[in-house]
């Protein structure tokens, strides 16, 4: 490297290069950081290529419309599961979404003080309880109580793991309305319930949806909180107070088998449930973009 | 924003429905301001308010019952091992003696071996997408990281025991052992079942949690201090560390703190590969037990008050310490993102 001594310097060369050992430095971390993001993405595509191999090859029409076959017979599919699932998530949904929401507008609307500080953050440490202490609440006040696993017990249990997450995604979404348009409609002396009703709400429809999506996809796949409420069940099953089938639960089961015929349904079990999952993310993620609030 | 809400029809449609309401009342006359709604709209208010508060009354009384049941029902093992509980060895249905400590240590040794490969690739995967990555690219690869998030444990865990053990027993963990087998910490034979496994799924599971909140705290550093390390002559690299991650420590730590909330309580993909055996082993090569995975394991066939009870204070003990973790994890968040709604866990 030319030191810059060594030339006469005008003014303009008096600021020295940057010095290799800098320049390699900073080549380096590029470098690695390049590298993370390979190492990053290595696991995701091999975790999707391998996904999408075994599930594709594994699934069939029995499995999409048959119940499981005895222990260690071939065939057989997780239809009840399937089923199951759908059936517990809406029982969660029912009890989950109307607290959510209602906790969110309560929070932006009502709750700009201290209250609703302790809310805001009980709700976001709510977020990070395990799934499975969970799980052993709704056992403690339903399974107990009920004297035996149900759906609905399946259900509680999604159900408070939903709320906190719906209230925090609805208070940030009505927080994006103008508050012009409350004003506007508090000026046509509508009143104020009325008005986060009609208006407030309805403006931030697609965002609200949003969030319950958001909620609906983490916990669709959720096991822990199902393994002692819901069960699992080897037949059909569409009563709230009875053991159900659900299709996470399934794949956990299938999945730890020694049978080859039950990792093959595992497998299109899990390609079964992140189809869903995936659908209901995409599907939320294009409403957004066409939707009038895009700051999802 | 504002300009994209105002031309919705939905939007202006109260306005004719308002308008007719009011000419539908009585002429003013000698009133100079009819009651619109007359007193209604006030009641209306006050049932519309009470009904939110108790929605958002629900939310504190869920952690209460949480703590409620767990605290109710873990008593019975509480009264016969008192402290003693998280130091015992002994994990023993038959003659019902039980010790969380295997347990406890499983927890710990596998999220810490998470956050030790999670940590350095969430926050170069981060640095990449705001500072060096090209802008077209920054969308698609937001994406595919956050779309990790989105499968669910037991995904994670089929995959792992298909895919990762496997590789595990046939080539890294004989690797580890020729080369590193000295250390102590990678020694036993090699059955891919392990500690090792958890914490490498752990590790998969984490990263975008980390990622994506190291990515959110360093989108508010003010540009300022990017562009004023670079008018003092400093390269990229020492641009970033100087100006950018210097400046978003904080929000770093609470979103690594998160992600170790998070890999405290997973269960179902490390209760799938660690092996699920109460001892504690310094290799890493030997099967662990972790607090949630013996909870998922054990808790629907635990017979006698006993037993079930001491399942339960485990939970106790994992609840009480997610939510510490996650307590602190937010007010780090918040002190740097404050004003500025977190999204990072949608």
């Amino acid at each position: 490297m030319p030191s810059p001594k060594t030339s006469k310097a005008s003014p303009l060369h008096t600021v020295a290069p940057i010095a290799l050992r800098r320049r390699i430095t900073d080549h380096v971390m590029s470098g690695v950081a390049v590298l993370t993001v390979i190492l990053v993405l290595v696991p995701l595509f091999a975790i999707f290529a391998y996904l999408i191999y075994r599930g594709v090859g594994s699934i069939n029409w029995a499995f999409l419309t048959q119940t499981p076959k005895p222990v260690g017979e071939a065939g057989g599919g997780m239809a009840n599961a399937i089923v199951g699932s759908g059936f517990i998530l809406a029982l969660a949904s029912i009890l989950g979404v109307p607290l959510g929401v209602g906790a969110g507008i309560y929070l932006a609307e009502f709750g700009r003080n201290r209250f609703g500080d302790v809310i805001r953050f009980t709700a976001d440490v709510l977020n990070g309880v395990p799934s499975i202490v969970i799980g052993i609440v709704a056992y403690a006040i339903v399974v107990l109580y009920q004297k035996h696993f149900s759906a609905l017990a399946g259900g509680v249990a999604l159900a408070i793991m939903m709320i906190p997450t719906i209230a925090r995604t609805t208070e940030e979404m009505l927080l994006l309305v103008p508050q012009a348009l409350r004003e506007a409609a508090y000026g046509l002396g509508i009143p104020r319930w009325r008005t986060t009703l009609s208006i407030t709400l309805r403006t931030a429809t697609s965002g609200v949806i949003t969030g319950i999506m958001l909620a609906f996809a983490r916990v669709a796949g959720e096991t822990a909180p199902l393994l002692f409420t819901a069960l699992g069940n080897q037949f059909w099953n569409l009563k709230v107070n009875e053991p159900t089938a659900a299709l996470p639960l399934q794949i956990y089961t299938y999945g730890l088998s020694p049978y080859d015929d039950w990792h093959r349904q595992a497998w299109a079990g899990a390609f079964v449930l992140i189809v869903l999952i995936v659908t209901a993310v995409s599907a939320v993620r294009f409403a957004v973009r066409r939707g009038t609030f895009g700051a999802a | 924003m504002a300009f994209s809400a105002l031309p919705r029809p939905d939007m202006l449609a109260p306005q004719p429905v308002e308008a007719t309401k009011v000419s539908n009342l009585p002429p003013a006359g000698k009133h100079p301001a009819p009651p619109l709604r007359g007193t209604s709209g006030e009641t209306g208010d006050r049932l519309f308010k009470f009904a939110m508060l108790l929605c958002g009354l629900a939310v504190l009384a869920m952690l209460g019952l949480i703590v409620y049941e767990l605290v109710l029902r873990s008593g019975p093992s509480w009264h016969a091992f008192g402290f003693k509980f998280f130091a015992g060895h002994d994990w023993d249905p038959v003659n019902e003696k039980f010790g969380a400590l295997p347990f406890i240590y499983g927890t710990l040794v596998s999220s810490l071996l998470a956050l030790l490969i999670a940590v350095p690739l969430s926050i170069g995967v981060a640095v990449f997408t705001t500072e060096m990555c090209p802008a077209a690219l920054r969308g698609p690869l937001s994406f595919f990281v956050e779309l990790l998030a989105a499968i669910p444990s037991v995904v994670y865990g089929l995959w792992a025991i298909f895919v990762l053990v496997p590789l595990l027993s046939n080539y890294i963990q004989p690797f580890l052992s020729t080369t590193l087998g000295w250390t102590g910490l990678f020694t036993g034979p090699p059955y891919g079942i392990s500690m090792l496994a958890a914490g490498i799924i752990l590790a998969i599971m984490i990263i975008p949690i980390i990622s994506s909140i190291t990515r959110e705290v360093l989108m508010v550093v003010p540009q300022h201090q990017r562009e004023a390390a670079l008018a003092l002559g400093a390269t990229r690299w020492e641009m970033i560390r100087v100006g950018v991650l210097r400046n978003a420590r904080a929000g770093i730590m609470g979103g690594i703190i998160l992600g170790l909330g998070r890999a405290l309580g997973e269960t179902m993909a490390v209760t799938m590969v660690i092996g699920n055996r109460p001892e504690i082993a310094k290799s890493l090569f030997a099967p662990g037990y972790t607090m949630a995975s013996v909870l998922a394991n054990e808790f629907s066939e635990a017979t006698g008050d006993v037993y079930l009870a001491s399942l339960i204070e485990i939970g106790l003990a994992l609840f009480l310490v997610t939510i510490v973790v996650n307590a602190l994890a937010r007010l780090l968040v918040w002190t740097v993102t404050r004003g500025q709604p977190s999204r990072a866990n949608a």
